[in-house]
C-alpha cells in the first residue's frame, strides 16, 4: 500500500540518503534505524509529504502522494518529535481541539478514556505546563487509542516513557497492525510489539 | 468548511484567553504611543485635531505588528504546526481562521479603544464614529496582510524586525485610506470612498491573503 | 535544419549557464557603453537648455531612466521569482536574487537624483510628490525582498520564500501607486506636482532613451556577474564548479 522508490534527501550541502525504497503492506510495520543525523526524521517528513524528496517518489495505493493531497492526509496520523500539545490547556481540552481541528469526532468520554489508559487519570484538567515531559509525550499518545487512520508514522515514539508506558503504546502499535493498519516508526530502543500477524521490516539508514 | 474555521477560531481565543496579558500589553502600547503626541508636539487643539488620525492609525499599525510574530510561532515551535499542515482540509482556510481570531484579540479591541484615545485630541463626534469604523473596517486587511509576513519570518533569525521591515510597506494603502477616512471628515468632506476603498483592501486582504500565507508556511515546515 | 535549433532548457541549468553568461557580460559591458557615451553626449551637449529650468534639469538623463529601470527590474525579478517557484527552476530563482540589490540601487539612484533635481527647482530637497513617494515604497519592497533573503539560511527556502514575497509586492505595487495618488491628490497644497512634464525637445527624448537602454545593458551586465558568483557559491561542491575554480588558478 505504501510504496517509497529511489528517495533521496539533501540538508543544506550533505546528501543524507540516496536510493531509498521500501514497500510496505496492510498489517506490516516498518522500524528505521540509524544512527543520529542518518536522516530517519526527514524520512518520515517526506513520507507525510511535509517536505518534498530531492529524488524519487512516494506512493499511497499506486497514486502519488503529491497527487492525492488531502484524500492521503486524511488516512495518515502523524506524531513528531514535538508533542504539538499547548501548555495553557489541560490534557482533555488538547486532545479535544487537536481532533476537532483533524475534524475527527471525538466525544469528551473517548477522550477521557484514552487519557486514563495513558495513566493520566486524575491530571486530566491540570494545565500541561504542569506535566513531566513524559507526561506530556503519553498525552500526545493518547490520540493513537482511538486513531482508526490506516497510516502512521510514528516519530521517536517512546522517548521519555516509562517502561510500563513503552509497553502500553507497543500494544496500541500492535492493535492497530493487527487491524490491517500500516506503521512506520524510528527508534533507539528494540520494543517487543507482539501480535499475531505481526510482520516487522527493519531499514537501515546511514 | 465552516466548521473548521470555528474550531480554529474557538481553539485560538480559548489559547488568547489563558494569557490575556499579551493583549492588555499590546493595547497598553497603543494608549502610550498615542499619548506620545501631544507630549512631542504640543497640546494645541487645532494642531492635534489635524494630527489626530495619522497618528492614531499609525500607533494602530504598530500594536498590530506587536502581536503578530507569535500568530504562528506558537504553532510551530510546539509541532502543531505540522499537524495543522497534515490536516485533511486546505491549509488556507485554517489560515484565515487564525487571522480572525488574530483580528478578533487584536484589531477588535484596538478599534473600540480608539474613540477614547479620540478624545484626548478634541475629535469631534462625527469623527470619532468614523474613526472607529475605519478601524473596524481596515485592521482585518492588516491582520491578513500580517499573516504573510508572519509565515514568510518563521523561525527566521531577528524575525520581528524583519517582519515589520516586510510588512509595514504593504500597509501604506490601507493607512492612508483609514486614516484618509477620519481625515475627510475632520475637514468636511464625507468619509464614504475613503470607507468603501477600506472595505475593498479588507476583503481582498482576507479574503486572498491565506492563500500565500499557506503556501509560506509549507516552505517553513520543509 | 534541425540541428540548429537551440536547446534553451540545456542553458536553464546553473552548469551550462555559468559559461554562456560569462561570454555575453562583455558584450552587455560595450553596449551599455556605447549607448551611454552617445547619450551623455545627446544630453550634454546636444540637448539645448531648457528655458526654465537651466542646466539643473540635465539630471533627467539619469533620474528618468533609473526610475524606469527601478519599476522594470521588480517587475522581472518577480517573473523570474515566480517562474522558479512555480516550476522549481534553480537558475530562474538565482536572477531573481541577482537583480535585486540593482533594482534596489536604481530606485535609491532614482530617490538621490530627484532631490538634486528638486533642490534647484523647488528650493527644497523633498516633496511628498506621488511618484517620489512610490519610488521611496518600492525601495522599502526592494529591501524587505533582500533582507528576507538574507535573513534565511537555507537557500532553496529563501529562494521560495522571497519568491512568495516578491508577487505580493508585485500584486501590491498598483495598489500602493494608486492610493498613493489618491492621498497625493487629497493633499494639493503641500505638494509640486511633477506630472505636468515640460514640453520636451526631441533631442532630449533621443538622449533619456539612450541612456535608459545603457542603463538596462548595465543592468542585465551586472545580473549576470552576480548570477555566475551565486551559481558558483551555491554549487561550490559539485566537480564542475571545482575543476572550474582549479583551472583558474
Amino acid at each position: 500500500m505504501l510504496e517509497a522508490t529511489g528517495l533521496e534527501c539533501v540538508r543544506g550541502e550533505r546528501r543524507l540518503f540516496a536510493g531509498v525504497g521500501f514497500r510496505l503492506h496492510a498489517g506490516e510495520l516498518l522500524s528505521l534505524q540509524g544512527s543520529n543525523g542518518s536522516g530517519k526524521t526527514s524520512l518520515l517528513r517526506m513520507l507525510c509529504g511535509l517536505s518534498p524528496a530531492a529524488a524519487g517518489e512516494i506512493r499511497w495505493r499506486g497514486e502519488t502522494i503529491a497527487k492525492l493531497g488531502e484524500d492521503y492526509r486524511r488516512e495518515l496520523c502523524y506524531l513528531g518529535h514535538h508533542n504539538a500539545i499547548k501548555d495553557e490547556l489541560s490534557p482533555l481540552e488538547n486532545l479535544l481541539a487537536s481532533a476537532r481541528l483533524a475534524d475527527e469526532a471525538l466525544d469528551e468520554g473517548c477522550a477521557l478514556d484514552a487519557l486514563e489508559r495513558l495513566g493520566l487519570a486524575g491530571r486530566e484538567d491540570l494545565a500541561c505546563r504542569y506535566l513531566s515531559q513524559g507526561q506530556k509525550r503519553r498525552v500526545a499518545l493518547s490520540r493513537l487509542c482511538h486513531e482508526r487512520r490506516a497510516l502512521w508514522v510514528l516519530d521517536e515514539p517512546y522517548v521519555a516513557l516509562d517502561a510500563a508506558a513503552i509497553e502500553l503504546v507497543a500494544g496500541l502499535i500492535g492493535a492497530h497492525l493487527q487491524r490491517g493498519g500500516l506503521a512506520v516508526l524510528t527508534t533507539h530502543q528494540p520494543v517487543e510489539i507482539s501480535t499475531a500477524a505481526a510482520c516487522v521490516r527493519e531499514l537501515r539508514l546511514g | 468548511m465552516l466548521k473548521l474555521i470555528v474550531a480554529v477560531v474557538a481553539r485560538d481565543l480559548h489559547l488568547a484567553m489563558r494569557r490575556r496579558a499579551d493583549i492588555v500589553s499590546a493595547l497598553f502600547f497603543f494608549i502610550i504611543v498615542v499619548s506620545l503626541f501631544p507630549l512631542g508636539v504640543g497640546p494645541e487643539p487645532a494642531l492635534l485635531r489635524q494630527l489626530a488620525p495619522g497618528v492614531l492609525w499609525v500607533a494602530a499599525l504598530l500594536a498590530t505588528m506587536l502581536s503578530l510574530p507569535r500568530l504562528f510561532a506558537d504553532d510551530y515551535r510546539d509541532g502543531t504546526l505540522e499537524q495543522l499542515a497534515l490536516a485533511p482540509q486546505p491549509l488556507g482556510l485554517i489560515v484565515l481562521g487564525k487571522v480572525i481570531a488574530h483580528w478578533l484579540v487584536s484589531g477588535l479591541p484596538l478599534a473600540l479603544l480608539a474613540p477614547v484615545l479620540g478624545l484626548q485630541f478634541d475629535l469631534s463626534r462625527d469623527a470619532l464614529w468614523v474613526l472607529t469604523g475605519s478601524l473596524l473596517l481596515g485592521t482585518p486587511a492588516l491582520s491578513g496582510i500580517g499573516a504573510i509576513g508572519a509565515a514568510l519570518t518563521l523561525g527566521v533569525r531577528g524575525g520581528g524586525v524583519l517582519l515589520s521591515l516586510l510588512v509595514l510597506p504593504l500597509y501604506i494603502p490601507v493607512l492612508i485610506f483609514g486614516a484618509g477616512a477620519v481625515d475627510a471628515t475632520v475637514t468636511g468632506l464625507g468619509a464614504q470612498a475613503h470607507l468603501s476603498l477600506l472595505a475593498a483592501l479588507t476583503l481582498c486582504g482576507v479574503f486572498f491573503a491565506p492563500w500565500p500565507t499557506a503556501a509560506a508556511l509549507r516552505i517553513a515546515l520543509e | 535544419m534541425s540541428n540548429r535549433v537551440i536547446n534553451w532548457f540545456k542553458f536553464a541549468s546553473p552548469q551550462a549557464f555559468y559559461p554562456l553568461a560569462g561570454k555575453m557580460i562583455p558584450w552587455f559591458w560595450a553596449l551599455a557603453a556605447v549607448f551611454g557615451l552617445a547619450g551623455l553626449y545627446l544630453g550634454f551637449l546636444v540637448a539645448p537648455t531648457d528655458a526654465q529650468q537651466g542646466e539643473g534639469y540635465r539630471i533627467i538623463f539619469l533620474h528618468v531612466p533609473a526610475s524606469w529601470l527601478s519599476m522594470f527590474i521588480y517587475l522581472v525579478m518577480a517573473f523570474w521569482a515566480g517562474l522558479g517557484l512555480a516550476f522549481n527552476f534553480r537558475l530562474s530563482a538565482m536572477m531573481a536574487t541577482a537583480l535585486a540589490p540593482t533594482g534596489a540601487l536604481f530606485a535609491f539612484l532614482s530617490l538621490w537624483t530627484g532631490a538634486l533635481w528638486g533642490k534647484p527647482m523647488w528650493g527644497t530637497w523633498w516633496v511628498w510628490d506621488a511618484r517620489l513617494t512610490s519610488e521611496l515604497i518600492l525601495l522599502f519592497l526592494y529591501v524587505g525582498f533582500i533582507a528576507l533573503q538574507s535573513a534565511i539560511d537555507d537557500a532553496r527556502r529563501a529562494d521560495r520564500a522571497g519568491a512568495i514575497l516578491a508577487l505580493v509586492g508585485v500584486v501590491n505595487v498598483p495598489i500602493i501607486y494608486f492610493s498613493v495618488k489618491w492621498w497625493n491628490t487629497l493633499h494639493q497644497g503641500s505638494s509640486v506636482s511633477l506630472t505636468k512634464s515640460p514640453s520636451m525637445a526631441t533631442t532630449m527624448l533621443w538622449g533619456m532613451l539612450l541612456c535608459a537602454l545603457a542603463c538596462w545593458m548595465y543592468a542585465i551586465a551586472v545580473a549576470l556577474m552576480r548570477v555566475r558568483t551565486i551559481i558558483l557559491e551555491r554549487e561550490r561542491h559539485t566537480d564542475w564548479v571545482r575543476a572550474e575554480l582549479i583551472g583558474k588558478e
